[in-house]
């Protein structure tokens, strides 16, 4: 049967073959809890790496501000190391080593994968801080500091709110990419919202209809965000050029 | 009030300033003139310390600001600057850019800085822009609350570089006014700027600067009828 056939099926005649497929033996719970196992990384991978990605975009942007800090220059080579060693090593490898390395007394898999999501993230996400912040005017910063103000205050009162105009929607992409990115969480027997398509398709001898309605699932929420993102983008639009 | 001691910065092999020195007094309005590149900007930048000196000593009511040990956060509240490009915050208000730091700082509360910031806006007539933001505003207006942000610190000496070069020429005057009315209050000023007539009628002295020295200083009644280096006449013969 060709898939064209298929997607006429899933759409028409078989629908209570698809009601047998998802809804056969409680096999909806799979998906269910599939999808609080991903909703569950994605939320807290999301706030991991934004954590570290603004801690790492910090450290990096003082650096070039005071480059004569041993700190700041040791703090800026570690910084540098993860950013490469995240981007240049695939996320399975990544989750794998965590899995069975590093953490290979914790069975705490849950923990495991969102460890590793968003110490992967915090890598990208610190490049888009680092890239928004350098686009706000240096002087911004000489303004705020020929006031009296410390780094700190000037970083919070003034680069940051200009930044987050440059950050968010690149922040927004990079959350829907990490969300994806969480489909992996099979590898280490997490049953998230893919494993748990698969677990079906396992079960009944059918691929089809699990598998696509794993995409559609991950596709529904994808478009959401995508929306909400672009919402947001022209509310900062907006008030970039407040009169 | 401001000493100068044998002032050097360079930008890694550019040698930029090569030994300054000078006294600013209280009161005094300090014009530095100069062809393109001579340092003047870089000299300014120095007495905030927005630039790193290379060697040499600032000294400021006795205290070495170039000592490592001196909190030039403290200082910077005492010396407002104002830049050729206003730099205005453009996610605040007119009335947060100019309340922001003292209230941040400390020096003020809201009531207070509000107060202050009315008064100011005032001064320069421009109460009805309180509440709005950089970005409705005409470059000549920009300049305007610039200084205005300055001031909002009660700073003891006001530092300008080019304050209207970057202004559409029919903006320079509203701009020279309110420097020249902040001239007569008392204030000590030091600005770099191409506006001769300014430097002749509100300077009370006027160093030139070229290639990272003072090689000429004068007030301006000599300076202008009896240049004395050969560099200052070529130069005043471009300009004036
Ligand atoms: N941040 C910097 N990094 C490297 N070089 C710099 C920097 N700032 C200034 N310079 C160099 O220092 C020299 C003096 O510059 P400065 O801006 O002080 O001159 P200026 O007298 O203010 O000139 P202008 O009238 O054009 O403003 C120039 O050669 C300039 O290229
Ligand atoms: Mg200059």
């Amino acid at each position: 049967m060709n898939i064209f056939s298929r997607i006429i099926e899933f759409f028409s005649g078989g629908f209570s073959r698809i009601v047998s497929v998802l809804f056969g033996r409680g096999r909806w719970m799979l998906i269910v809890n599939g999808l609080k196992v991903t909703l569950l990384l994605s939320f807290f991978s999301v706030i991991i790496g934004t954590v570290i990605g603004t801690v790492v975009a910090l450290i990096k942007v003082a650096y070039v501000n005071r480059p004569k800090s041993k700190v700041l220059k040791a703090l800026n080579t570690v910084a540098t190391l993860y950013v490469n060693v995240v981007r240049g090593t695939p996320t399975v490898v990544q989750l794998l080593i965590m899995n069975f390395v590093v953490f290979a007394s914790s069975s705490n898999m849950i923990l495991i994968a969102v460890l590793t999501f968003g110490i992967n993230s915090g890598a990208y996400v610190s490049e888009v801080m680092r890239a928004g912040i350098n686009a706000v005017d240096y002087g911004q910063t000489e303004a705020g500091r020929s006031l009296g103000l410390s780094e700190y205050d000037t970083m919070k009162e003034i680069v940051l709110p200009q930044a987050i105009k440059n950050i968010l929607p690149a922040l927004g992409n990079e959350f829907i990419t990490l969300i994806k990115e969480t489909s992996i969480a099979g590898y280490i027997a997490l049953q998230d919202l893919t494993k748990a398509g698969d677990l079906i398709r396992f079960a009944t001898y059918e691929a089809f209809i699990p598998l696509i309605t794993v995409a559609l699932i991950y596709l529904v929420i994808v478009l959401g965000l995508t929306k909400l993102v672009s919402m947001l983008e022209r509310r900062l639009a907006k008030s970039d050029n407040r009169r | 009030m401001i000493t100068v001691v044998d002032l050097h910065k360079s930008f890694g092999d550019n040698h930029v300033l090569r030994g300054i020195n000078d006294t600013i007094e209280q009161g005094e309005k300090v014009v530095v003139i100069g062809p393109s590149g001579g340092g003047k900007s870089t000299f300014l930048r120095c007495l905030n310390l927005l630039e790193r000196p290379t060697s040499g000593q600032i000294i400021f009511d006795g205290e070495d600001i170039t000592d490592p040990k001196c909190n030039i956060n403290l200082v910077r509240r005492r010396m407002g600057m104002v830049f050729q490009n206003f730099n205005l915050f453009p996610h605040l208000t007119i009335r947060k850019n100019i309340t922001l730091a003292p209230v941040k700082l400390g020096l003020m509360n809201r009531e207070e800085a509000d107060a202050r910031c009315d008064e100011l806006l005032k001064r320069v007539s421009l109460s009805q822009k309180a509440e709005a933001y950089p970005g409705s505003l005409s470059g000549g207006q920009k300049q305007r609350i610039a200084i205005v942000r300055s001031l909002a610190m009660n700073p003891d000496v006001m530092l300008f570089d080019e304050p209207t070069s970057s202004l559409d020429p029919e903006m320079v005057g509203e701009v020279l006014d309110v420097m020249r009315e902040l001239a007569l209050s008392g204030m000590t000023m030091v600005v770099v700027t191409h506006e001769m007539g300014f430097a002749r009628e509100v300077g009370t002295r006027i160093l030139f600067m070229d290639r990272g020295i003072i090689l000429e200083q004068n007030t301006p009644k000599e300076f202008f009828a009896n240049p004395k280096e050969e560099r200052t006449k070529e130069f005043l013969s471009k300009v004036l």
